[in-house]
């Protein structure tokens, strides 16, 4: 220890405070000054403190999982009151449920009801884009053997793909929603108003020919309807879309874009074969069985009186 | 709430030096400073719990406005420096700031300290609290003018708010650690 006299330890302990307060300075300028240096010195004490407060998690994090524990047991018996009251909704539903069970099971055996047949499908993979300028189509190919014929509907794992145009032995010429020529009649699911989805070539086609009091949503689901009997009721299409404030267009669900392995199915709806490819000039021979009854081709979509009529008036 | 150094015990009395007289008055006189450190060290600690970075300035500059007016043998400048470095580093703001409003606090507790230490508690803390926002404030014009942009007021609010809750209970606890552990004469 320095023997220093009184006067002049009184000195510098007066002049303790501002020298501290200038170094407190000093620190805060070197810290903007040289930024490196500050984070060394941050990194030093962080390593060396590091040790303790990896000592002092675990117990902390016990603590923790220990409230936790007390948490997910409170949870626990609120959520199993909560459930034993929904069992017991949920129980009288089940016998209200059994109960319409057998009571449709006695109607329809009173009824002699047929089920609907489960539409056949075959599976195909789509080996080459067909599409041209004016025509969006791919090339399916089917195994020698298979049935598949014109007019048998298409679909992905999404949607709706198009539907079968031309049939080879070895291929077929499946014409997408996308293709100019294309028209599927449609329902919107939300106001169950019919439509017609036609093709531009673009990537989405236009919704068009709802009724002028509909007014379809953005977002809206579009489902085929069964009203010109080409397609099946409620195959999902896509959904409605904006383009512009007076253009909807449909967002296929298919991917049309690429499209890879489809299935095609036959629903038994091949009164109104679809358009053949440009400059496909169809023989005789080659034509569906449908051809005898190619004055269905003429009347407008839905105004077919199926079997309500004499079939004399359709071909007229 | 009056705190005066204790009357001696046994005035013209002294108890022999030994080592371990001497080390046990060294650890009360370093108490304080001890304390505060450890504080720091816990508050910086991943211990999870809600607005931990908020209640540390107020706890540091409770710690060090406590001492500064009623024992500040116990809390000299350098440690003051030196509980403002360590708390700088911990916490990553621009370093330097904490030093300096900590050594304002101290500065203003030990000039104060003859007017203050014969108040009562409420006035001790009102003085704190009025303190403590001073240098808050201090320290939030600081690190705006080294980011170069305004900060949001918020969180020094909240610092204040914390800070003014906490005072009381480092006081009782400060207190009771005056007249007791941290009492090198009871050695």
């Amino acid at each position: 220890m320095f023997r220093l006299s009184i006067q002049l330890r009184q000195a510098l302990a007066k002049l303790t405070l501002p020298l501290l307060i200038g170094l407190a300075c000093g620190v805060m300028l070197l810290g903007q000054i040289d930024r490196r240096l500050a984070e060394q010195a941050r990194i030093a004490v962080a390593d060396a403190v590091a040790p303790f407060y990896a000592l002092l998690s675990g117990p902390i994090d016990d603590l923790r999982g220990l409230g936790r524990e007390a948490d997910s047991l409170v949870a626990v018996a609120r959520e199993n009151r909560r459930l034993r009251a929904e069992n017991m909704r949920l129980r009288r539903w089940y016998d209200v449920a059994v109960a319409l069970a057998d009571e449709n099971a006695s109607l329809k055996a009173n009824l002699n009801w047929m089920p609907d047949p489960a539409p056949s499908f075959i599976t195909a993979r789509a080996v080459a884009d067909a599409s041209g300028i004016y025509g969006r189509a791919v090339l399916l190919s089917v195994a020698p053997g298979r049935h598949i014929a014109k007019g048998m509907v298409a679909l992905d794992a999404g949607g709706l793909v198009g539907r079968v145009t031309e049939v080879g032995h070895r291929s077929a010429r499946v014409m997408l929603i996308t293709d100019m020529d294309s028209r599927v009649p449609v329902t919107l699911e939300a106001s169950h108003a019919n439509a017609i989805i036609a093709g531009t070539n673009a990537a989405s086609p236009r919704l068009t020919d709802y009724p002028e009091d509909v007014h379809p949503e953005e977002g809206e689901r579009v489902v085929t309807s069964s009203v010109a009997d080409a397609f099946p009721a409620g195959l999902p299409v896509g959904t409605v879309h904006y383009l512009s404030p007076n253009l909807p267009v449909v967002e296929p669900y298919a991917n049309l874009d690429h499209v890879s392995i489809v299935r095609v199915f036959d629903y038994g709806m091949a009164d109104v074969t679809p358009p053949a490819a440009l400059g496909h000039v169809p023989s005789p021979a080659a034509s569906t069985p449908a051809g005898s009854r190619s004055g269905d081709m003429s009347l407008p979509a839905g105004l077919r009186l199926q079997g309500a009529v004499p079939t004399s008036i359709g071909r007229g | 709430m009056r705190i005066q150094a204790p009357p001696e015990r046994h005035p013209g009395i002294r108890p022999r030096p030994t080592v371990g007289r001497r080390l046990d008055a060294a650890a009360r006189r370093s108490l304080p400073v001890g304390f505060s450190l450890g504080l720091v060290l816990l508050l910086c600690a991943p211990l999870g719990l809600p607005e931990q970075q908020a209640l540390l300035p107020g706890a540091t500059m409770g710690s060090v406005f406590f001492w500064s007016v009623f024992r500040p043998a116990s809390m000299p400048a350098p440690m003051v420096f030196a509980l403002g470095l360590l708390y700088d580093l911990l916490s990553f703001s621009p370093p330097g700031i904490v030093i300096l409003t900590l050594l304002i606090v101290h500065t203003i507790g030990l000039g104060w300290r003859h007017g203050l230490a014969r108040q009562g508690f409420l006035l001790v803390w009102l003085v704190f609290v009025l303190v403590a926002g001073a240098a808050i404030l201090v320290d939030w014009a600081l690190i705006c003018g080294f980011s170069f942009r305004l900060l949001p007021v918020q969180p020094i609010l909240l610092e204040l708010a914390l800070a003014t809750g906490l005072y009381p209970l480092l006081s009782a606890l400060f207190t009771w650690a005056h007249r007791g552990i941290a009492d090198p004469s009871r050695a």
